[in-house]
């Protein structure tokens, strides 16, 4: 209880100094919206569909684009943990390749796919799969070895091993490598969608792009908060309740 | 029991505990220092529903020999048989109990049970349950059935791996030094109840030691090995009744016996064996 009031108190006295802030005149308010107006702006964007419109826009290439990154990062990470040669090859390439920051990406989708919703998808799952293959691979692989013997020993082989054991065994890690997935996709769409304009549906990424254009400082900022909210609710809705249940069930770290 | 179906009752009834030879087997790992003979042309005889404890310093090839006979690695040359026909694998009716608990942490203790029995076919999920049920029932622990395993103390885990190995009914019971990380009050309960389940379900067992007190507790008889490389040295017949108080006077005769023999046979090396 006392923890709620102390992030309650935080983020009230962050909003009031900045309304006392953008009040005081030190500052064009072009440049430092209130609080009010950028929820004013809020309020009015979404009853007029434009929101509503560019978050579904932006959702459905992020999900389109994280899932496919997942369908292929995590049976490639699974099966590179457990071939030497593929951890000398694919593995070594995934851990290069996820050094390259994911807008990088976006000059070469442009050109190969041009001003379309697959150059969008391109970018979302670069900078999806890589980080996903690399959690896998090194989470299967931190597995101690005395599980796959325990198995063994109880007559486990084959898909058995792997679905009753290799996976679950891995799970705590997977959800990392999940979640970071996660993380990177959502940066690398909101790089592709500044970037790139295409015409079969603007994304948040526009809507704050075209806000700078428009020196529509209010839009800009609301876009932000809401690019925020949706990254913390995703925590909270797709990850927090796996993690949760892994420290409980293996004990590790607190629960609260 | 209560109420049991008939291939439960089946299934809980004593399987005939199994014999075990394994002659002149040898076994070489290579190490970062080079090649060690872990195993050197060793043969032994394990009788039906033996006790048979393996005694040594570390590196002497005990545990190497368990391996071998759990399946779990293969002999360099010779050869290991299990009732007259050769161990290729792993198998359900040889189970083993690790050092370290080898429980699996994202399944209960229950789930924990009924894995090796879901591999085992004949059993609709009702019956592995009441199986599993028996076993936890049998190491104390059926109030435990839904705990996570990091809930449960050093002692309860062991007794949920001896549950798990239990489960499937094997014929053999393979200790790879399943003790030898707890408390001594623990080990005590343990070896108590050890003896009270191997007489209970008929089992040949093979326990692998360094506390030679242990293996004169447990074992029908003793077996020494020592390293450098690997081979069997002596051999002690337990004549003791049961069950054994490890505390007893008479035990002590005998530990101190073999303790004598090992140093005879590791000198400069014995401070690894505890008495």
């Amino acid at each position: 209880m006392i923890h709620r009031i102390f992030t309650v108190a935080f983020f009230l006295v962050l909003l009031v100094s900045w309304e006392v802030a953008s009040r005081s005149g030190l500052w064009s308010p072009v440049l430092l919206p209130s609080p009010l107006n950028v929820l004013e702006y809020m309020w009015q964007a979404t009853m007029d569909g434009t929101l509503v419109t560019s978050t579904m826009v932006t959702m459905k290439r992020l999900l389109l684009g994280y899932g496919i990154g997942l369908l292929f990062g995590v049976p490639l990470g699974l099966l590179t943990s457990r071939f030497r040669i593929l951890q000398d090859t694919l593995g070594l390439l995934a851990l290069g390749i996820q050094t390259l920051p994911s807008v990088c990406w976006v000059p070469l989708a442009l050109l190969w796919f041009g001003q379309t919703e697959a150059a969008m998808l391109f970018v979302v799952v670069m900078g999806t799969l890589w980080s996903v293959l690399i959690a896998t691979s090194d989470g299967v692989r931190s597995m101690p070895p005395i599980y796959l013997r325990a198995a063994r020993t109880m007559g486990s082989k084959g898909l058995h091993t792997w679905v009753n054991v290799i996976l679950p065994a891995s799970l705590p890690y997977l959800i990392g490598g999940m979640k970071q997935g996660w993380a990177f996709a959502w940066r690398s769409l909101m790089a592709a969608e500044i970037f790139v304009t295409i015409l079969s549906g603007f994304g948040l990424g526009q809507l704050l792009q075209y806000g700078r254009e428009l020196l529509a400082m209010d839009q800009v900022v609301a876009v932000m908060v809401i690019i925020v909210a949706i990254g913390l609710l995703a925590d909270r809705i797709l990850f927090s309740p796996w993690e949760r249940f892994f420290h409980k069930r293996w004990g590790t770290g607190s629960t609260n | 029991m209560k109420k049991v179906t008939v291939s439960l009752q089946s299934e809980l009834a004593n399987t005939s505990p199994e014999r075990i030879e394994a002659n002149n087997v040898s076994k070489s790992f290579t190490t970062d220092r080079g090649k060690v003979l872990a195993l050197d042309r060793v043969s032994v005889k394990v009788g039906e529903g033996e006790f048979l404890c393996f005694v040594g310093p570390s590196g002497c090839g005990k545990s190497t020999l368990l391996n071998l006979i759990a399946g779990i690695d293969q002999p360099d040359s010779g050869q290991i048989l299990a009732n007259g026909e050769n161990i290729t694998g792993p198998g359900r009716d040889r189970m083993v109990m690790f050092q370290e608990h080898a429980l699996f942490p994202w399944l209960d203790v229950m789930g924990n049970v009924l894995f090796g029995l879901r591999l085992k076919p004949g059993l609709n999920s009702k019956e592995r349950r009441e199986v599993a049920k028996y076993y936890l029932h049998l190491v104390g622990l059926e109030k435990s059935e839904r705990a996570n395993i990091h809930e449960l103390s050093g002692g309860m885990k062991q007794r949920v791996a001896l549950a798990r190995a239990l489960a499937p009914n094997p014929r053999v019971l393979l200790m790879d030094e399943p003790f030898a990380a707890l408390d001594a009050l623990t080990r005590e309960h343990l070896y108590g109840d050890i003896q009270r389940i191997w007489e209970a379900r008929r089992k040949t067992i093979i326990f692998v030691t360094h506390n030679v007190r242990e293996a004169a507790c447990l074992g029908d008889r003793v077996l020494l090995f020592s390293p450098n490389p690997g081979r069997i040295r002596a051999e002690f017949r337990i004549e003791l009744p049961r069950p054994r108080d490890i505390n007893s006077v008479e035990l002590a005769r005998y530990s101190t016996e073999i303790t004598t023999a090992l140093k005879g046979f590791t000198s400069g090396q014995g401070k690894e064996v505890s008495e």
